[in-house]
């Protein structure tokens, strides 16, 4: 043996106790002198990992897993619009929202109790509306009622939203009386719950929503929307007559705390569904996904101001000229379009998003299946006609 | 996320305020490094041998739970993974999720070399940025290694992109592999039954590998195993599906993060995978625009939910397009500000007399937006401080409202830039007419609701014979 001898049983030792072992079969070392050159101790270890590779595993080894589940010390209220005959009201199916423990879709910990629901949007008068959207109402985009019936009968809308949007004063300043007349039409004509939309004149929106609650008493509809400049005379109709009020807030976490502060001095948590607005694909919905994740983790984890359920107008994601623009380069619109509501709403779904209040059918029919699906159940598919392909 | 205090960080620096990093101090570095703004390596006296223990140490610290995974190699790769936090606004998603489009050898030589075009050149111009794809994805259909070393030959000369190569077969595998090697590609991927080859594939090119199983327990299983054989740069895909098995799809992505980050499970702690393409084997006798849509929103919901590099067969515009916008979107910067300055922009060189005064919100993206389809008119533009929000919101939250108008129209002086009392207001705050009136004394006329039709606007009705109402005022 050499000089080195010392560094070589080292080398040895290290590999030993980095392999396991070293195994030394039919060796037979005879000799006045044996030198031994390393490339020196990277080399080494390099040929040595590779070594270890041709020694690798011959079977999968074992390995445990238990879902990641926890205990959230706070859930969502459960919230229900419309009311039956039993209740003074004529709602033949009313919905219930909210009730969730855990985030959305973790259903590895909970399967949702309540699955979110699609209101089908209508107007009282039809704002311009884009091609692809008109095209599945056609002459109904001129009757509120006839429009409300298709979203029901015809897409499985769970809800129906109108908009009062004429009456504002800027527009047709439509009389409070004829818009009151209008809501017990629609309430004829369809027997789904209802949501009922001011013009978003904060003046006029004052006269117009508490006529709305006393002309729909028993029917527990959801008004739309108390503000933080425009709540008190909606928060009391809603508390005289009964109903909902939706509590809109501009992307604020904030200002819904406040503004849910305020209602409940006057009506139950039970009569509050919250919309922190969804801001259109592209435009903005980064914040308002971040505002709706930010509010149901709270919620969760026992903020008491923000456990109302979340409602999101997805309807506005087509005000992105993306979805309505006719341009050859990106596709046809009648496709693009209601992706784009889709993609947002699929977006808004999983941030914690309860009620979606859409325009395009295809879409919401879309966001119906999922939801289906997302929660366990099945849905039959109708997309072909829904999507306007296959004709 | 994992919280790190600047005084743990601190001492391991080398606490001699040279002022070589942007900081200026250590203290100052501390606290940027602890808000992830700076790596541990961007302390250059740090890289010095005396302080190899304390750089190992940060190094290990400031490790994310999600490892980073680089697929391709030199000028043309694409890092994916390295999340720090389950919900963005907690800090902010890191490495936007790949899109690869596929191809497979069942396609047409036409075909292929088409759609890898598509995919190249792909883009959209969005706020200032522009949108594109990542990679192609090589699929073998009928696990033939002759026919598919061909395909990837093909499909290498007509890209730089990053490459995938997608089979469970090791044959078909090794056959694309040894051509395009030098590329780096995924490999994808290892399974149950195939995960020993695959890993001394991946180890013997030294390429990332894939490791698919729907059983999240099998997943950690093969994760282990291919460790103790040296394979760690690795993609993890559970498998997805788009009926009642959407169920299982989310939730085990869902988890699977979960677990990694909140829970701190290493054997998980890898980028995730997720596979739309495969809808189409199962779904292809709906229709194609039908899978396509399906494909669009199971891919929609795996960007919300942590898929890190995305496999999708269509590169139709209409699908793929709300696609790269979303996660442009959910990939910003929450703390990135939403909101531009208010006052006066002018744009070219605006006649006294007859330029056109716009009016617009200071949200960022509506800003931008205005300012694209503008800045080629001689014209001005008054921002109003809607506070962050955009022109529909701002008029419903009452950002946007007669009284703010004012302020703008009074401190930015516009008065005195032109002679003439006509304002533009955006179509969708037509019914503020009245009260920007009544509150700034100018003439308002209802411009388009979307800025695009503006440049037509100008010429047909402001320039034009049918001039507004307002304009006749001046």
């Amino acid at each position: 043996m050499g000089e080195d001898d010392g560094d070589l049983v080292r080398i040895l030792l290290e590999l030993i106790s980095a392999s396991g072992e070293v195994e030394l079969q039919d060796i037979a070392i005879a000799a006045e002198e044996l030198t031994v050159t390393f490339e020196g101790k990277a080399a080494l270890s390099r040929l040595l990992a590779e070594e270890l590779a041709v020694v690798s595993p011959e079977t999968l080894l074992e390995a445990e897993y238990h879902p990641p589940v926890r205990t959230y010390p706070g859930s969502i209220v459960e919230v229900t619009l419309g009311a039956g005959r039993a209740e003074g009201g004529t709602r033949r199916h009313p919905v219930t929202i909210g009730g969730e423990r855990a985030p959305a879709f973790h259903t590895f910990q909970e399967i949702p109790l309540h699955p979110p629901v699609i209101a089908g949007s209508i107007f009282d008068s039809a704002p311009p509306l884009p091609a692809p959207v008109r095209a599945f109402f056609g002459d109904a985009l001129q009757d509120p009622c006839e429009w409300a019936r298709l979203w029901v009968n015809k897409f499985g809308a769970d809800l129906v939203d109108l908009d009062l949007t004429s009456t504002d004063p800027y527009i047709k300043d439509t009389p409070v009386q004829d818009a009151a007349r209008l809501v017990e039409d629609l309430l004829q004509a369809v027997d789904v719950p209802i949501i009922i939309g001011g013009s978003g004149n904060p003046q006029k929106d004052a006269q117009v929503l508490p006529k709305i609650a006393e002309v729909c008493e028993g029917e527990r509809v959801l008004l739309s929307s108390a503000t933080l400049d425009m709540w008190k005379p909606v928060a009391e109709a809603a508390k005289r007559h009964g109903q909902v009020v939706l509590a809109w807030s501009p992307i604020d976490i904030n200002q819904a705390k406040e503004l849910n502060r305020n209602l409940t001095g006057y009506i139950t948590p039970a009569q509050i569904i919250m919309d922190p607005t969804s801001a259109a694909l592209g435009y903005g919905l980064e914040y308002a996904y971040s505002v709706i994740e930010r509010i149901r983790h709270a919620a969760l984890m026992g903020d008491k101001e923000l456990q109302s359920p979340q409602a999101a107008g997805t309807a506005n994601s087509w005000g992105a000229r993306e979805a309505w623009k006719t341009d050859p380069t990106l596709g046809p619109r009648e496709l693009r379009g209601p992706m784009w509501e889709l993609t947002g709403s699929l977006a808004y779904l999983l941030a914690g998003v309860d009620l979606f209040i859409m325009l395009h059918p295809g879409a919401a029919r879309t966001v119906k299946d999922i939801v289906g699906w997302l929660s366990g159940g099945s849905a039959p598919p109708t997309f072909r006609e829904l999507i306007g392909v296959g004709k | 996320m994992k919280q790190i205090g600047p005084m743990k960080v601190y001492p391991l620096l080398p606490k001699t305020n040279c002022g070589v990093c942007e900081p200026k101090t250590c203290m100052g570095f501390a606290v940027q490094l602890c808000e992830r703004n700076f790596t541990v390596d961007e302390c250059p006296p740090l890289l010095e041998e005396k302080y190899r223990e304390n750089l190992v140490r940060l190094r290990e610290i400031f490790t994310p739970p999600i490892r980073e995974v680089v697929i391709g190699s030199g000028d043309h790769k694409v890092t994916i993974g390295g999340a720090l936090v389950l919900m963005r606004h907690e800090l902010r998603y890191t490495n936007p999720p790949a899109i690869a489009v596929v191809v497979d050898d069942s396609m047409t030589d036409e075909t292929v070399t088409k759609r890898v075009q598509e995919t190249n050149y792909f883009h959209y111009k969005y706020i200032g940025k522009i949108l594109t794809l990542d990679a192609i994805a090589i699929r073998s259909a009928n696990e033939h290694p002759e026919r598919y070393a061909r395909l990837v030959e093909i499909v290498a000369k007509s890209t730089q992109l990053p490459l995938i190569l997608w089979s469970h077969n090791p044959a078909v595998i090794e056959a694309g592999v040894k051509v395009v090697h030098a590329r780096r590609p995924l490999l994808y991927a290892a399974t149950r039954e195939n995960w020993k080859q695959m890993g001394e594939l991946a180890l013997h090119y030294r390429c990332p590998l894939g490791v698919y199983d729907h059983e999240i327990r099998m997943l950690r299983s093969i994760v282990k195993t291919l460790r103790v054989m040296g394979v760690d740069d690795l993609v993890l895909d559970p498998g997805c599906g788009f009926r009642g098995d959407l169920m299982e799809t989310v939730s085990a992505l869902t988890q699977i993060r979960i677990a990694a980050i909140r829970d701190e499970d290493d054997l998980l702690g890898y980028p995730l995978a997720g596979a739309p393409a495969t809808l189409w084997e199962k779904l292809y006798a709906e229709g194609k625009d039908v899978v396509r849509w399906k494909e669009a929103c199971l891919s929609a919901m795996m960007v919300v939910r942590y898929v890190d590099l995305l496999m999708v067969s269509s590169a139709s515009k209409w699908s793929t397009l709300p696609l790269v916008v979303l996660r442009n979107n959910i990939y910003n910067d929450p703390r990135k500000p939403v909101s531009v300055e208010p006052g006066l922009r002018t744009f070219g060189e605006p006649d006294p007399k007859e330029a056109p005064v716009f009016i617009t919100s200071n949200f960022a993206l509506t800003y931008y937006t205005v300012l694209s389809d503008i800045e080629k008119l001689d014209c001005h533009l008054l921002v109003v401080d809607t506070e962050g929000m955009s022109v529909d919101s701002a008029v419903a939250g009452r950002k946007f409202t007669g009284a703010k108008v004012a302020e703008v129209v009074a401190s930015s002086g516009i008065a005195e830039k032109v002679s003439h009392r006509t304002l533009i207001i955006p179509g969708l705050a037509a019914r503020l007419k009245g009260d920007i009136e009544d509150a700034t004394g100018w003439d308002v006329v209802v411009g388009p609701r979307d800025s695009s039709s503006i440049p037509g606007y100008v010429k047909a009705k402001w320039y034009g014979q049918d001039h507004t109402p307002g304009w006749s005022a001046r």
